[in-house]
This record gives C-alpha cells, sequence and structure tokens, in this order.
C-alpha cells in the first residue's frame, strides 16, 4: 500500500477501522477490502469466465459469493459481480484486474463506495431479522443478496454461521452503524 | 363476586395495581378485567355517545366497553381494552369518558336525552345556521367526541420492525392451531404460531373439556411444551396478526413489554413483524355474540363464554347469584360450569321460549325481567347473567383481501369464503367448525395438507378423543318486547332502535347502515355486533342476512398503536443521514448545514464577525470571484458508464450528442423525459474510448440511474453498455475562481495550463505524489474552475489539503448558497428551472436538442405546444430599482395589468442577492421571453404583498462571453 501524502479515514471518521462488541456480537468496519464491480460485455461472458479462471477469481452465480486465494466474489447482476481484493496489495484494483480483461469487461472502482461491517456472532439471524428482509436461516454461508437496512441499499454477504459482511453506502456509514447498534441493544 | 378455587393465576404471588387511584391486588395470569371483577369491580367504563355506564363484555380482543387508560404520564396509553391487559405490579389504569367520576359521569345526561341523539342526529341537527358549524357545533362534538385522551407527550418507547420467514404461519394458538402446529412442527417444517394471548390454548383454556381424556387446558400446556422444543418452531404469544398483505406476508404486533411497568432499557415496548409465509393457518377461532334486549349493557351482562372464562380460567365468579340466556347448547356449558363450582345459575334457554326482556341496575345488573313461554313474566334477582346468541368465526383476517363470507344456516354465522387468500387456510370455529374435535381435526389436517403442499412428508399425528357435540342453535338476535333501547353494539351505543330508523330514512345497504349508525366502528371494529345489526336490518327489510349483506374486515385486527408503525423512524433516526467528505472537516468550521435529500451539505460558513447569513454568502461569493472558491459537490450522482456501445446509449438518452465526443473532454448534457420535459442535465465525461463518467443533479442522482438502467434492461438490451454508479466511491471538490489552476498546481501532479488542460478537459491525474485522482475543467460558477476526484477515504485530508493550498490565495470553502447565487449570476439552470413542467426551449437551451439523432424526448419536445414563439423562455430580471428586493414565485405582469390570472405572463424561478452586482437578480420564466429584453414589467406576488417594477435582461449577469472559464 502507497504510502500517500493525504491520510484515509474510515467511513466512521477513524483513522483505523472501529470495532465495537455488544454481547456476543462484533461489529467490526473494514477498510482493507478493495472492490471493484465487473461486468461482463456483451458477448463476452465465455472469455470473462475463462480469464477470471486463470485469475483464480471465482464467478458466482445469482445470489452467492465464493472465496479465491487472492481475489473473492459476490453476484450483482445478471454477469456482473463484485470483486473484492486485499486493499494493501490492490489498492487500484481496476489498475490490476483491467489488463487483465481488456475490452472483455468492464470494471469499475467501487472501494470507497461503501462501508464494510463485518458481523461477527454465533447466533446472527435474530439480528438480522430485525434490520432486514433476508431469511439468514435459509440462506446459509456461500449466499449474498442485495437487500435495504434502515432504508440503505445494503449488500449482504453469508461468509461462514456466525459472520457476514454488510456492504452500506458509505455516506450513510454512521447511519448504518446506529441501525446496527441499536438492533443489537435491542437484541442482547 | 370474588375469587373461587381453581384457574390458571399464580396466587402464590400478588401483584399490586391501581385503577381510577383506587389500590387493588391481583395475580399473576390475571388480566386487568379479571382480577377488577376479582375485587368487585364491575363497572369499568363509560359508553361512547350516551355514557351509559359499562362493565367488561367478554374476555378478550374482542371487548366493546371495558376500555381503560393505562399508565401514567408520557406512557399513558387510552383506549386499552381491560380484558387483555396483562397485569403487573404497579399497574396504573384509569377509567375514560367520564367526568368528574366513572360513577358519577355529568355527561350521562345525554342518555336522558336520548331521544335526541338518534342514529344521524348529526346530520340532521348541525345542518343550520350553516355558520355555526365552526364556530359552535365543531368544537363541542370536538370536546365531546373520543374515548381516552393523550399524553401529548413524546412517546419514551422504543418500538421496532423485523422481517420473520416461515414455511407457516398460523394464526391462533387453540386447538386447531396446536394441532396445526403439531403436525407442522413435527414434520420438521419451519412454522411460527402466533397468539394474542399471552397464555396460548385458547379456549382451551377457559374451558373444561377433555382432550385426550385429560384437561384441554393441560393438553394445551403439553403442546406448547413440545413445540417450544422443536427447533425449527417459533411460539409468538402476546403477539397479534393485524393483517394479510399481498403474497403470502402478514404483519403482527408481538408485545414485547406490555406485561411489564417499562421496558428494559434498550427494549423495544413492541415489534412490527412482517411475516414472509409460503402458507398460512387461520386458527382465530369463533367470538361470541348476544342477543339484544332491553338495557342489555347493564355491567355485570357479559357473553356466556366469557362468563365461565372468569370462573375456569382466572378463578373469578363474577356474580353471587347469575343467570345464562342462551339460544344455543353452548350457553348451557356455562351454567354447567359455574354450578359445578357450586355458584347458583339460573337458565333462561330461549329455544324452550323463555326470554330476558329487561334489566336492571344502573351501575350494576341487580334483576332480570324474564317472560316465561308461558307469557308469566318474572323478576330474578341476579348480579351477572352470561348471554350467548351463537358464535361468530373469527375470519376477519380471510376477508382482508375483500374475500366475502359466506353464510352457514347450520351455526347461523358467516364463515371465510374458500379460497379468500392465496395460500391461507382456515380451520376450526374460524371456519366455521364449532366443536373441540372438529377444531383438532381440521387443524391437523390442514397442516398435513399444506406439508404436502411442501413436499414435506407430513408427520403422524394421533388425534386424541375430545368434545364433538353440536350448537343445536336456534337463531334469535334480539327480543321485541318494550319501548326501551336494545344495544347491538355496546361501543358506539347503536341500539335495534337505531337500525330501526336507518331502514326508516333509507339506509339499508350494509355500508350505509354502518355509516348512519356507525355500527362497527371504533375500537372494536363490531366484533360482537355487526351480525347482530345485519340481523337486525335482515328482519326488518324481510330479506335474508346474506341478502343483507357480509361484514368484511380491513387490517388491523385489533388497534395498533402509531409507535409501532414508525418503529425506529422517528425523531433523529426518521431517516438515514449521508455526510459529505467534508462533513468532519465543515463540522469544525462551524458550517451551517442544510438537509438536501439524506444529504447534510455546508450551506455557509460563518466566519467570525460575521452575525448575518448574507455576510457569510456574500464573502464567499466575492472572494471566489475575486481569487479562489471551493466546495464540496460529492452529491452530485455519478454513473460510470462503460462497453462499447456506451456512446451511443448517451446518444439515445442525452437530447444531445455523445458518441462523437473525444476523449478526455466533457461536455454539457440535457436528459429529456419521453414527453420531450426536461428531466435532469449534467456534464459526461469521456474518460476513454468506451468508459464514460456522467454526472447528474444530486436530487435526480437515483432517478437518472434508475431511468438509464431502464433503458439499458428494458429499451435497448442489444446495446453492450455496463452502469454502475460511483457517486459515493469518490470525493469531489470544485475549485473555482482566477486562482483555481495556481492554488490545483500545488495538488496535482501533472501540467494542467491552459494548453494541456483547456476548458472542458478531463482526465486521470495523481495528486500529492502519486494518489490518483480525477480531474474535470468544468464550472458552474462562469468562473475558470475544476472538479477534482479522490477516493472517498482521502476526502478529509484532500478538504484540509486543499485548504491549505489556498491559504496563500485566501481561498474560502463555500456552501450551497453561495453556489446557488453563482450559478444564478451566471444564468445556469437548477432545480427551480428543471422543474418538471419546462423543455429545452423554455430554458434557452432549445438548440442543444439534436435533429441530427433520435434521443429519448426529442419527437415529443417538437409539438406544437412546446415550440410555439410565445411560450415561456429563461430570462434575467433586476429590479428597476436596485434597493427593491425581489420574491421567488412572483408572478410577471405588464404595466398596469389587473393582479389576475389572465394576465399572468410567467414567474420568478430564482431569486438571489447578487453580491457581485450589488443588488438582487433572478432568473425566470416570461412568455415571449427571449424577445423581450429590455422591457419595464412587474413581478407580483399576492401573498407576500409584494409589486415591484424589474426589468428583463440577460440571463447572464456575469462574463456573458464566457471569457472567464476559458482562462
Amino acid at each position: 500500500m502507497a504510502d500517500f501524502v493525504l491520510k484515509p479515514l474510515s467511513p466512521l471518521g477513524h483513522t483505523t477501522a472501529h470495532i465495537t462488541t455488544i454481547g456476543p456480537l462484533t461489529i467490526a468496519e473494514n477498510t482493507a477490502v478493495a472492490l471493484a464491480s465487473l461486468a461482463s460485455r456483451l458477448g463476452q461472458a465465455g472469455d470473462v469466465a475463462g480469464i477470471a479462471a486463470r485469475l483464480g477469481l471465482p464467478l458466482p452465480v445469482a445470489g452467492h459469493c465464493a472465496t479465491g486465494a487472492v481475489y473473492s466474489a459476490f453476484w450483482l447482476g445478471p454477469q456482473q459481480w463484485m470483486v473484492e481484493a486485499p486493499f494493501v496489495s490492490h489498492e487500484d484494483i481496476v489498475a490490476q484486474l483491467k489488463p487483465q480483461f481488456g475490452e472483455a469487461a468492464s470494471i469499475t472502482e467501487q472501494t470507497d463506495a461503501w462501508v464494510r461491517f463485518d458481523l461477527a456472532a454465533p447466533d446472527l439471524p435474530p439480528l438480522l431479522e430485525r434490520l432486514c428482509n433476508y431469511d439468514l436461516r435459509k440462506h446459509g454461508p456461500g449466499c449474498a443478496s442485495r437487500t435495504v437496512i434502515e432504508h440503505l441499499g445494503c449488500y449482504l454477504v453469508h461468509r461462514a454461521f456466525g459472520e457476514i459482511t454488510l456492504l452500506g453506502p458509505r455516506s450513510s456509514a454512521r447511519s448504518l452503524h446506529h441501525a446496527l447498534m441499536t438492533a443489537a441493544n435491542s437484541l442482547y | 363476586m370474588s375469587r373461587i378455587t381453581g384457574g390458571q393465576i399464580d396466587r402464590s404471588k400478588t401483584l399490586r395495581f391501581s385503577f381510577d387511584g383506587q389500590s387493588y391486588t391481583g395475580h399473576p395470569g390475571d388480566t386487568l378485567a379479571s382480577a377488577l371483577l376479582a375485587n368487585g369491580v364491575r363497572l369499568m367504563g363509560r359508553s361512547f355517545k350516551y355514557h351509559r355506564p359499562r362493565g367488561p363484555f367478554s374476555a378478550g380482543s374482542e371487548e366493546p366497553n371495558a376500555i381503560v387508560q393505562l399508565h401514567n404520564g408520557a406512557r399513558q396509553e387510552p383506549n386499552t381494552r381491560a380484558t387483555t391487559a396483562e397485569l403487573f405490579d404497579g399497574l396504573a389504569a384509569r377509567s375514560q369518558n367520564c367526568w368528574p367520576s366513572l360513577k358519577f359521569d355529568a355527561m350521562a345526561i345525554n342518555d336522558r336525552l336520548s331521544p335526541f341523539f338518534a342514529a344521524g342526529f348529526y346530520y340532521k341537527t348541525f345542518m343550520w345556521p350553516a355558520a355555526f358549524w365552526e364556530k359552535v357545533y365543531e368544537p363541542i362534538i370536538r370536546r365531546a367526541a373520543g374515548l381516552g385522551s393523550l399524553s401529548v407527550a413524546d412517546d419514551p418507547d422504543e418500538y421496532d420492525k423485523g422481517f420473520l420467514h416461515c414455511d407457516l404461519l398460523i394464526i391462533g394458538a387453540g386447538p386447531a392451531g396446536l394441532a396445526a402446529a403439531l403436525v407442522a412442527g413435527r414434520s420438521g417444517a419451519r412454522v411460527i404460531l402466533a397468539d394474542e394471548d399471552f397464555r396460548m390454548g385458547g379456549r382451551l383454556n377457559a374451558e373444561t373439556f377433555e382432550i385426550g381424556g385429560g384437561s384441554g387446558a393441560d393438553w394445551a400446556a403439553a403442546a406448547v411444551a413440545e413445540l417450544a422444543s422443536l427447533p425449527h418452531v417459533r411460539l409468538m404469544p402476546r403477539s397479534t396478526v393485524i393483517g394479510a398483505f399481498d403474497h403470502g406476508i402478514y404483519s403482527a404486533v408481538e408485545r414485547v413489554s406490555d406485561h411489564l411497568t417499562a421496558p428494559m432499557p434498550g427494549k423495544p415496548r413492541q415489534i412490527l413483524w412482517r411475516i414472509y409465509a409460503a402458507r398460512a393457518i387461520l386458527a382465530a377461532g369463533a367470538v361470541e355474540r348476544p342477543i339484544a334486549f332491553e338495557n342489555n349493557d347493564r355491567p355485570g351482562i357479559m357473553l356466556a363464554g366469557a362468563l365461565r372464562a372468569y370462573a375456569n380460567r382466572w378463578g373469578v365468579a363474577v356474580g353471587s347469584r347469575m343467570a345464562v340466556f342462551t339460544n344455543n347448547d353452548d350457553g348451557l356449558r356455562t351454567a354447567v360450569d359455574l354450578r359445578s363450582k357450586g355458584l347458583q345459575v339460573a337458565i333462561i334457554d330461549a329455544r324452550l321460549g323463555d326470554v330476558v326482556i329487561d334489566a336492571a341496575g344502573r351501575l350494576g345488573l341487580k334483576s332480570l325481567t324474564v317472560r316465561r313461554a308461558s307469557g308469566q313474566i318474572e323478576t330474578l334477582p341476579v348480579d351477572a347473567l352470561g348471554v350467548s346468541g351463537g358464535w361468530n368465526p373469527n375470519l376477519n383476517i380471510a376477508s382482508n383481501h375483500r374475500a366475502r363470507p359466506v353464510w352457514n344456516d347450520q351455526i347461523a354465522a358467516f364463515v371465510p369464503a374458500p379460497r379468500s387468500i392465496a395460500g391461507l387456510v382456515c380451520v376450526g370455529a374460524a371456519a366455521g367448525q364449532m366443536s373441540t374435535h372438529a377444531a383438532l381435526q381440521s387443524g391437523a389436517a390442514a397442516a398435513a395438507q399444506v406439508m404436502s403442499d411442501l413436499a414435506v412428508t407430513p408427520a403422524v399425528f394421533d388425534l386424541p378423543s375430545a368434545e364433538d357435540a353440536p350448537l343445536n342453535l336456534t337463531p334469535l338476535w334480539y327480543i321485541a318486547a318494550g319501548k326501551g333501547r336494545a344495544w347491538i353494539d355496546q361501543q358506539n351505543d347503536v341500539t335495534v332502535k337505531d337500525v330501526k330508523l336507518a331502514k326508516q330514512e333509507g339506509f339499508v345497504s350494509v355500508e350505509h347502515l354502518k355509516r348512519y349508525t356507525t355500527l362497527g366502528m371504533a375500537t372494536d371494529q363490531g366484533k360482537t355486533g355487526n351480525v347482530l345489526g345485519l340481523a337486525v336490518m335482515a328482519e326488518l327489510t324481510g330479506k335474508t342476512i346474506p341478502q343483507t349483506g357480509t361484514t368484511m374486515y380491513r387490517p388491523p385486527y385489533t388497534p395498533v398503536p402509531l409507535g409501532v408503525l414508525a418503529g425506529r423512524s422517528r425523531g433523529k433516526d426518521f431517516r438515514p443521514t449521508r455526510h459529505t467528505p467534508s462533513h468532519t472537516w465543515a463540522s469544525e468550521q462551524g458550517a451551517v448545514f442544510v438537509e438536501v435529500g439524506m444529504w447534510l451539505r455546508t450551506q455557509w460558513l460563518p466566519r467570525d464577525g460575521e452575525t448575518t447569513w448574507r455576510q457569510s454568502v456574500d464573502r464567499e461569493v466575492l472572494q471566489t470571484r475575486a481569487s479562489v472558491g471551493i466546495c464540496d459537490v460529492t452529491t452530485l450522482g455519478k454513473v460510470d458508464i462503460q462497453g462499447s456501445d456506451a456512446g451511443l446509449l448517451l446518444d439515445r438518452v442525452y437530447a444531445n450528442g455523445f458518441s462523437m465526443l473525444a476523449v478526455g473532454k466533457v461536455r454539457y448534457g440535457l436528459m429529456l423525459r419521453e414527453d420531450g420535459v426536461v428531466m435532469d442535465d449534467g456534464t459526461t465525461a469521456r474518460m476513454a474510448a468506451n468508459e464514460y463518467v456522467m454526472t447528474t443533479t444530486t436530487a435526480n442522482a437515483v432517478p437518472v440511474f434508475r431511468h438509464l438502467e431502464y433503458c439499458r434492461q428494458v429499451l435497448w438490451p442489444d446495446l453492450d453498455v455496463q452502469l454502475i454508479s460511483t457517486t459515493e466511491a469518490w470525493a469531489q471538490f470544485s475549485v473555482a475562481g482566477p486562482n483555481a489552476r495556481k492554488l490545483l498546481a500545488n495538488v496535482v501532479d501533472q501540467d494542467i495550463s491552459n494548453d494541456a488542460f483547456p476548458y472542458m478537459a478531463c482526465g486521470a491525474i495523481t495528486v500529492f505524489g502519486g494518489l490518483r485522482a480525477r480531474l474535470f475543467r468544468i464550472s458552474f460558477s462562469g468562473e475558470l474552475a475544476y472538479e477534482i476526484a479522490v477516493p472517498t477515504r482521502y476526502g478529509d485530508a484532500m478538504i484540509r489539503a486543499l485548504v491549505d493550498a489556498g491559504r496563500a490565495f485566501d481561498a474560502v470553502v463555500y456552501g450551497t448558497e453561495s453556489l446557488g447565487v453563482m450559478r444564478v449570476e451566471k444564468g445556469h439552470v437548477a432545480g427551480n428551472e428543471l422543474n418538471g413542467q419546462s423543455s429545452a426551449l423554455n430554458m434557452g437551451l432549445g438548440k442543444m436538442v439534436s435533429r441530427k439523432k433520435d434521443a429519448i424526448g426529442m419527437v415529443l419536445s417538437q409539438r406544437a405546444g412546446m415550440t410555439v414563439e410565445t411560450g415561456y423562455r429563461l430570462v434575467g430580471v433586476k429590479p428597476v430599482d436596485p434597493t427593491h428586493s425581489l420574491t421567488a414565485g412572483a408572478h410577471f405582469l405588464a404595466t398596469g395589468a389587473a393582479a389576475q390570472a389572465g394576465n399572468d405572463a410567467g414567474w420568478l424561478t430564482s431569486v438571489v442577492h447578487s453580491p457581485h452586482l450589488g443588488h438582487a437578480i433572478a432568473l425566470g420564466y416570461l412568455k415571449s421571453g427571449d424577445a423581450r429584453m429590455g422591457e419595464r414589467l412587474r413581478v407580483v406576488n399576492l401573498l407576500a404583498g409584494t409589486d415591484v417594477a424589474v426589468e428583463i435582461v440577460s440571463p447572464h449577469f456575469v462574463d456573458p462571453e464566457g471569457g472567464r472559464v476559458r482562462g
């Protein structure tokens, strides 16, 4: 990661990612992941799949996420994924992906469009059912979806039992965090 | 009236509570009504219109009479049913709709004046003189209307909302619901069992029936215990399903903390659940209905099922000498149960020709007048009467989608129509199957069918033995004897006479009957009175009940506090807030913020010594034009558009062309709606051959993105275009003013001289030694200006760095007010001009609508009405006397013309004080405005009382030649 003159702030306004613990729940702001949207150009699905496979970039089916060694991804729409990679090595993620995919895919930096909260607790469904219309009990680890939390369009990625990632609009990071805290305080 | 043995109350614990300031005791398991009855209190309320003394009529949520206020202070809650309020230590309840006391209510004079208060008296009485309505009648009616009162303080409690999903939602945990839950739960399905009561079991808790050779209540408790042990079953006591909505969605209110003195800190009082159910079973039981007779509303007269419920479940004998008046065998059960407890009960069986014709005892029942089949009149000294006119299936939820219930002669009641709601099955008493056996059997069978439908193997359920006796009901609705009033709808004081009057005056349709008499309105929604009212009307008109009409119900099933509908969205949390990247810095500077949608934007930044906003804004504008100003413009929508057909898409969605725009260039674009009216404007930059970045107005960021997706996905799916919003990904700042380039030269790593980076250039750059960034040379102020963007995490550092770099030039940071002033000075249209009814031609941008290509809105923008030469055109406006101010919204009138709509020539859209010119200026739409430069008119605002002489000028007040932006 380059050491720029300008120093970054986390979406919650901290110099380091903010972590909150309420009862069994940990809400961890995560700024260590770079994001890019990857969309196949028309008629290029095959090429994109081939290039992605070569890169070890998984392209999960609708409603799912998948983890790779460097790149992970979750599904956004038909032939469109959100690609995740370590920020420390992929801060300029588009510059790293674009040469690989060339004109086969449209790639757009999304890293700072989102606030990422990693939620961990032994039993997350009771929390999520206070927050969004996503059936976490039915959609186990490996599932991902767009959903609405506190009027905000968010992505929910079910990493493992007891572990989910929420991506919400960065500008509303404090509102989203407040909603998570309120629901957690109401529950625990 | 006292406690008797038995019941499901915990006598080892004593709870203290108060009613009208008097202290009483009860036990866990009591309701407020059962505890008051146990303390000998029968009088609990006053009726709505006549202020008649009333006691509890039921033992459930159908209660029309025992309506009280709970809690004190800000938690005061009016119109709560004492029959469902769970008793807790410290509960404070008060009677309502009475003054000065419950026992002596001065407003009971209404009862004496009842001949004047017949149905429809409002409409007849208050029609004249017309002038009296607003000043006299309405205030009086408003004071008299309503039952309880609000605290008018903020609700101190928190409410939550949530979402649940299940294979099967079962509404009601009586025998049918429990049987269904056992089948589905044992089958491994995801089951939600919701019941409004705090103890599951439904009528089994109130009856002495046996199930499987043991007590029905014990069977229910065992069933609940088993269900609680099943991992996929969610038991929701204290949860009322209030409505059925589309696509298998049901709504339920869970009363999380209503049985506590106050919610635990941070915990909600109630939760509004939205339940997504693949299937649902309605097992809501039935509500008993009365038989109307004269003075049948005396405290102590209640439904027969309630009378035995108080005895069986709560161990309360409502009276010492009781009677039962029934037209069916179920009513007799009350007599049997009470007698088995050693209580005196007389039976008046209408099927044998005996009827109650009157009741005495103003504050509590003292005696009944009974007419025997022989015609003999008797007076029975009783202090409690149970009345049973039959049972109405609780079909409310099943009619939420407007399925009309069907009349069932066997039980003389409406039952739910088959398939009334997709995916919902009605079982047990809710379906008109009135025996316990039928309830168990139908509940289990329905659940098994649901399991099969969902491809789940249904578990075995051994149907336990249970009573299966018929009701043996002979319909009887009211006793036509005497001249007194017989109550049908006790909450609204609707009597048999009122229904007769409605019929007499032609209000025979069920909907008219309801509105004319108020039958079925208010908190109980006619649960005990509706069918009775219909039956009386049917008898009067000589029609059958189903011919007369049907009862239908809208959600909610029972009253719902508004707080739970709001959930967490109240006060400052009404909606989320969006913060700009410079928000923290601006807060430190004491910025004044303004809400722009959900965004909080800096409106202006006061400096020491500035006492008015104008001082701050004037300084920001003058300093920007004199040197340089910085503004956070992150809120503008940004859409990344890529693909080999990206330019073609832009050609089609913008009125002007973009496919020929050179890489590294920006162009102003005008987006039209299909009808030719301007939808939005903004700039679009071509970052690479197949990559554009569109900016939208802040307000239209989402609508424009949605429009683009619609175009891409629906209109032209054959185009190779991909879209994604990047509004939040980049922190973008405008740097404007003659020293903008000099300031940025200390920030940007590349050459941004006029040759290297000319007007309307754009490109990827780096700042401060390598951080990736974007630069756009565009101007909204009319000055030499740039917009520079860095990844948002660096936005806070960037504003601080720009301010630091600007110190050498005495740079200012300006807010939205100055932004607005400068755009008006330059003549740029914005939200006030993009008003959803104006075309490009109106805005003076007609030439931007290209005829060389097709685009959305292009054809319709050429309609005759849109292109008429006398139409509105954007003009600049200044007051003839520079000391005069202008008012936005003021209308153009010719000198001497009357201020009438027919003379209206247009209006002022935007007004600002121009510090540059030293007087007010405005933009406006004026008929034939482009041909009226120099003309003098008036702008008149009748609301503000202003009439100002103005001169029509070019909308470009600053640098009309555009030299500054290119410099």
